[in-house]
């Protein structure tokens, strides 16, 4: 008791401060707010938008679930870089002890810091990133063998948490409006490699149209940001061969 | 806002080289075909032109069109083996290291024979 006491109370004592400032608005516009926060050894981004909402304006909006980077909900604009914030140590992502956090950039807001996913799960769907069933309830589940290279390939974007950091991360995004996303092209890409999948065709097709696979400027804004280190743009590329495959009636393969 | 923020990372600046080469080299290109054009039309003005071109500035000027060029067709290769070959990130550095190693000894073959 005493022991938590203590810390508890070498932390509320604790006099430096950090300046961050917050970017309030909404859809029709907005500005950035500076806020003074305590400056702890141990805090995330997260922590900070917390402290602000708690302890000076509760009337602060913005999204977080799990706090520990599984549920890809708490990514925000730190210092203009799309980061996940509750995994995100603020020294790590200050600057000259600056901090600045906003929205996801390529996101209608909503309010404040909370960013409209719509437009995101919208693309996901629109790219097939749907399980398309190959058997019923009624019939054997399909045999996977792990170490087959369509399985491997699968396997390397399983791990997406559809925080939309790479989504924010993407000029080409930015720049056109029916661009599909790196992350859900990469959900397409991965379900093409399932065996358990059976919308091969209706992938394809989705990721050739107008918003598809072939905008991608390999610019690479998703693969460097990706918190789950995952591999957007080489999953576009596959994206690329297996459409120009198709098109030139080949059955693509990798 | 800080609008570079999301941009300070090689692959994007290698993006970026590629385009900008690629915008410089078409700007240069009518200019390059005007020139040769003067040897059917006006070769007076054509060996004006050349006798100009020795000035020490435009050989400079020379010089940056070659790495124009070197970087153009490099990000040309870079994007196409990026896109092209299902390879894995290591194989493809290797094979990015392998072509760097030709070019080194390539290179010093050329200038000790000069």
């Amino acid at each position: 008791m005493n022991d938590t006491g203590l810390a508890v109370s070498n932390l509320a004592t604790a006099t430096e401060e950090l300046s961050v400032s917050v970017w309030r608005g909404d859809q029709s516009g907005g500005r950035f707010e500076q806020f003074t926060v305590p400056a702890r050894q141990n805090q995330t981004v997260l922590d900070v938008v917390a402290y602000v909402q708690q302890h000076i304006d509760p009337t602060l909006t913005y999204r977080f679930a799990c706090r520990v980077g599984m549920c890809g909900s708490c990514a925000m604009m730190v210092n203009g870089e799309p980061r996940w914030t509750c995994r995100t140590h603020v020294n790590n992502a200050t600057k000259e002890n600056r901090l600045e956090i906003a929205p996801l950039r390529n996101l209608p807001v909503i309010k404040d810091l909370a960013a409209d996913m719509d437009p995101f799960f919208d693309k996901w769907v629109g790219a097939e990133g749907v399980h398309h069933p190959s058997r019923s309830r009624h019939d054997p589940i399909a045999p996977i063998d792990p170490t087959s290279a369509h399985r491997i390939e699968a396997s390397e974007g399983i791990e997406c948490i559809n925080c939309a950091v790479c989504y924010a991360a993407c000029d080409t995004v930015a720049a056109n409006d029916d661009y599909l996303g790196p992350a859900a092209l990469q959900r397409a890409w991965t379900l093409y490699n399932d065996a358990k999948d059976d919308g091969r065709a209706a992938i394809l097709e989705a990721v050739s149209g107008k918003g598809g696979c072939h905008n991608c400027h390999s610019q690479g804004g998703c693969s460097h940001y990706c918190p789950n280190e995952l591999n957007p743009m080489k999953a576009i590329a596959g994206l690329k061969r297996a459409t120009t495959a198709s098109f030139f009636g080949r059955k693509g393969n990798s | 806002m800080n609008r570079l923020g999301h941009r300070k990372h090689g692959l994007w600046l290698a993006f970026a080289l590629h385009r900008i080469s690629g915008v410089a080299l078409a700007l240069f290109l009518p200019i390059h075909f005007y020139v040769l054009s003067l040897a059917l039309n006006q070769p007076e003005r054509l060996d004006g032109f050349l006798r100009w071109s020795e000035q020490p500035m435009v050989k400079a000027a020379e010089f940056g069109l070659v790495f124009l060029l070197a970087v153009h067709a490099f990000g040309g290769l870079r994007l196409m083996a990026l896109e092209w070959l299902p390879w894995t990130s290591a194989q493809k550095s290797l094979a990015a290291a392998a072509v760097a190693g030709a070019l080194f000894l390539a290179g010093g073959f050329l200038l000790s024979a000069i």
